[in-house]
């Protein structure tokens, strides 16, 4: 995976301020052949160089998305491997894991490779997550190990949570044995069931059909009791409430091998949002109350949460015209999850940068430790695998104007602080000064 | 006095001035439907649309004659028959529909909000709400108070008895656009609303509502109520999951004629039709003078004639002077 790059053999990030796991520095970095050279202050800039400017800049990891539809196969009007890959350059992110709730879905080695095919000739790693059942049926287990040697780690239905609590105890065990994770996308469909957001105060005024936060923490308490028995690891796909939060904080103080990560959407909007029956604002796990929010970030701060990871689900315009219980659920997320968070999360940049990029680069190891090239650190040798951003640098959201195919972003008109500027893929600069290369 | 809005997309487009103007307005019309010809030019050259995405004769009736009593034109798009069926989306048929060269739509549909999100489609018409999913249903609301003011003196003497009037909405208010309406008239005329269901079929939060109680004992509400207002069991969710079977429902939350006799002397029933005999009320019960559904369905004319003269009047009176 850790190959060179098909860039200019020689690139200087130039008078940025380095930051990565292991801290921060002002230098320059180096990088040639797709690898990172040298990382110090002042390096003298080789000739025939591609020089990037990084003044006022960090220069980071480059960013792994743990959660993208990328719709293709079968949904290719709202979004390809392509396409979404380039809104993931913009965002900063050099992979993303594709999520296999495409159509048909991604539940076999060869609807593995297909993917991972399309994603190599992209400006960013595609990683895939396998289904755990046939179809995403929650029926039966798909061929999990077929698709572990395919070279997938982590495996869920998301788009829907497997409700049969018999089977995700087959899944837990079978995924131990082949040392892969289990991802719950945590919704029990009776308690769900034919909502379209939250249910509460809002949804009891709008007159909408609601889902209440217990439908997503039956299954957390679920699937933690699952984990303990069987010693399997869970990694929690957007949690969304408080009493999610709750129940994964202590499940980690039990020492049980249980991840989270939590939608840039859910710690930025409320289910208030929802007031004018705009479907942009209509998305699963649904947008809860404040206290919800707050307790989301709350665990990012104390590290409940490992991961902001941005469900980027893109629907063509014309599906989101519908009215608000009949438009699909999804907003795009790519290039806006890590303005958003610097944004909208009162903590230091290194932290957020830890939940953007090496945290969730260990989930899915795609990290140097499990031989891969994302998260960093930024060394001599490693893969260059790097974002330069602006962190003060203000812009405003203009839906159409984003990469995606489609326009669902609920965020359209915001202004937000920090910008990615640059953007390296495995030594190809693919983002230059805001702009895609290719 | 606020301006009349725009749009009548649910009740808290109007406040206490707004509903008496139309309850107000309403009583010249209805003097209108007592004539032997019962037909005024107000609303001449004014075109209105129905757009029902979901079926109701009795509405639609309701509104296409009160527009027809004002000499508009009436467009009838049963969304069934149209291109909706051929895959055309909302936004396209609405925008169709006013590039038509119409003065007011009015829509119902089976999910809440596609009239808010209409009225922030069109750039020129009128959006009236004819009943959106589980959310509102302002005119329901509005010819319900007017057949309630009637009952209690008429005019002036009527509209005064509404502050501390003893409301009960009886029924699955968890679904009910007729509720979500009601309620906020009611309390925007000073009544007190009392809810009367089975839990299940209370909104899960009633954060909010401008409501005085909620209660799950109808014999002791029907006691003390000066108007009880009964809502449809919808019988498919009749049983099984909300209540356990309509007998049961009955049991507990029907207008048998047992508890008709709890009522005081001057207590008027309600409904918004159309009535389940046997479920909510009891036949014998919804032949009571007590009763005022037959009312309710001929005031209804008058109030849509009302909303619309108060939407659309005021530009055809300005047309007509410089017509």
């Amino acid at each position: 995976m850790a190959d060179s790059g098909s860039g200019p053999a020689v690139l200087m990030i130039r008078g940025g301020t380095v930051i990565d796991a292991t801290g921060e520095r002002t230098a320059d970095v180096l990088v040639r052949q797709g690898r990172v050279e040298a990382v110090d202050a002042d390096l003298a800039t080789p000739r025939g160089a591609t020089v990037l400017e990084a003044d006022g800049c960090v220069v980071v990891p480059g960013l792994v998305d743990l959660h993208t539809h990328l719709r293709q196969p079968g949904r290719e009007e709202s979004e390809t491997v392509e396409t979404g890959a380039r809104a993931a350059s913009l965002g900063g992110f050099t992979a993303v894991v594709a999520m296999p709730n495409t159509e048909p879905a991604i539940d076999s080695a060869e609807a593995v490779r297909n993917v991972l095919e399309l994603g190599a000739k992209t400006t960013a790693e595609v990683a895939v997550a396998g289904a755990i059942t046939v179809g995403r049926n929650g029926e039966r287990l798909a061929p999990l190990g077929e698709m572990a040697e395919a070279g997938v780690t982590l495996f869920t239905d998301d788009g829907a949570g497997v409700q049969s609590a018999g089977l995700m105890r087959r899944a837990f065990e079978y995924a131990g044995g082949l040392g892969v994770t289990l991802a719950q996308h945590c919704e029990d469909g009776s308690l769900a069931g034919g909502g379209a957001m939250h249910e509460g105060a809002w949804s009891s005024r709008l007159g909408i059909p609601g889902m209440p936060a217990e439908a997503e923490e039956v299954m957390v308490a679920r699937d933690i009791a699952l984990a303990r028995a069987t010693r399997g690891r869970i990694h929690f796909l957007h949690l969304s409430t408080a009493g999610s939060v709750d129940l994964v904080r202590r499940a980690k103080s039990d020492g049980l091998a249980v991840t989270a990560e939590a939608a840039p959407h859910h710690f930025t909007l409320t289910d208030a949002c929802t007031a004018g029956y705009d479907p942009v604002f209509r998305v699963n796990p649904p947008l809860r109350p404040q206290a919800d929010v707050d307790a989301v970030k709350a665990g990012l701060a104390d590290g409940t949460i490992d991961a902001i990871a941005t469900d980027h689900a893109p629907h063509a315009p014309e599906l989101k015209d519908l009215p608000f219980d009949q438009a699909p659920p999804g907003m795009l997320g790519l290039q806006t999850a890590l303005s958003l968070a610097l944004t909208e999360l009162d903590m230091p940049i290194q932290r957020i940068l830890a939940l953007l990029s090496w945290q969730p680069a260990a989930i899915v190891r795609l990290d140097p430790a499990h031989g891969g090239g994302q998260g960093g650190p930024i060394e001599p040798g490693s893969v260059a695998n790097l974002c330069v951003i602006d962190p003060v640098a203000t812009w405003t959201v203009d839906p159409a104007a984003l990469a995606s195919r489609s326009r669902n972003s609920p965020f359209g008109g915001r202004t937000l602080r920090g910008r990615v500027r640059h953007t390296v893929f495995r030594g190809e600069p693919v983002v230059v000064d805001t702009e895609v290369q290719r | 006095m606020s301006p009349f809005p725009t749009h009548l997309l649910s009740m808290d487009d109007l406040d206490a001035d707004g509903i008496i103007e139309v309850l107000e307005v309403a009583d010249s019309f209805a003097e209108v439907g007592r004539r032997a010809n019962p037909k005024v030019p107000t609303l001449r050259g004014r075109t209105v649309a129905t757009l029902f995405f979901e079926d109701s004769t009795r509405t639609r009736m309701s509104f296409e004659t009160a527009a027809k009593r004002m000499s508009a034109d009436v467009l009838s798009f049963a969304a069934g028959s149209s291109s909706v069926k051929k895959g055309e989306s909302l936004r396209d048929t609405v925008e169709t529909i006013e590039a038509i060269g119409i003065d007011a739509v009015i829509i119902r549909h089976a999910s809440s909000g596609v009239p808010a999100r209409v009225a922030g489609w069109v750039d020129h018409c009128s959006v009236i709400n004819a009943g959106d999913g589980w959310h509102q249903h302002p005119t329901q609301a509005l010819l319900d108070l007017y057949t309630v003011r009637q009952a209690l003196g008429g005019g002036d003497v009527g509209l005064a008895r509404f502050e501390g009037l003893r409301v009960a909405i009886v029924g699955d208010i968890r679904h009910s656009r007729v509720a979500r309406s009601q309620i906020t008239a009611y309390a925007a005329l000073g009544a007190e609303v009392t809810l009367v269901a089975p839990a299940t079929l209370l909104p899960p939060s009633l954060e909010g509502w401008p409501v005085a109680a909620v209660g799950h004992d109808l014999d002791a509400v029907l006691a003390t109520a000066d108007v009880v207002s009964l809502l449809r069991v919808q019988q498919e969710r009749g049983s099984g999951e909300f209540v356990p079977s309509l007998r049961e429902y009955t049991a507990g939350f029907g207008l048998t004629v047992r508890r008709a006799a709890l009522l005081r002397k001057d207590a008027v029933i309600l409904h918004p039709g159309p009535i389940v005999r046997g479920v909510e009320i009891a036949s014998d019960v919804a032949e009571l003078p007590a009763a005022l559904i037959t009312e309710q369905v001929s005031n209804g004319v008058a109030i849509r004639m009302a909303v619309l003269f108060l939407l659309l009047g005021q530009a055809t009176r300005e047309g007509a002077l410089h017509g």
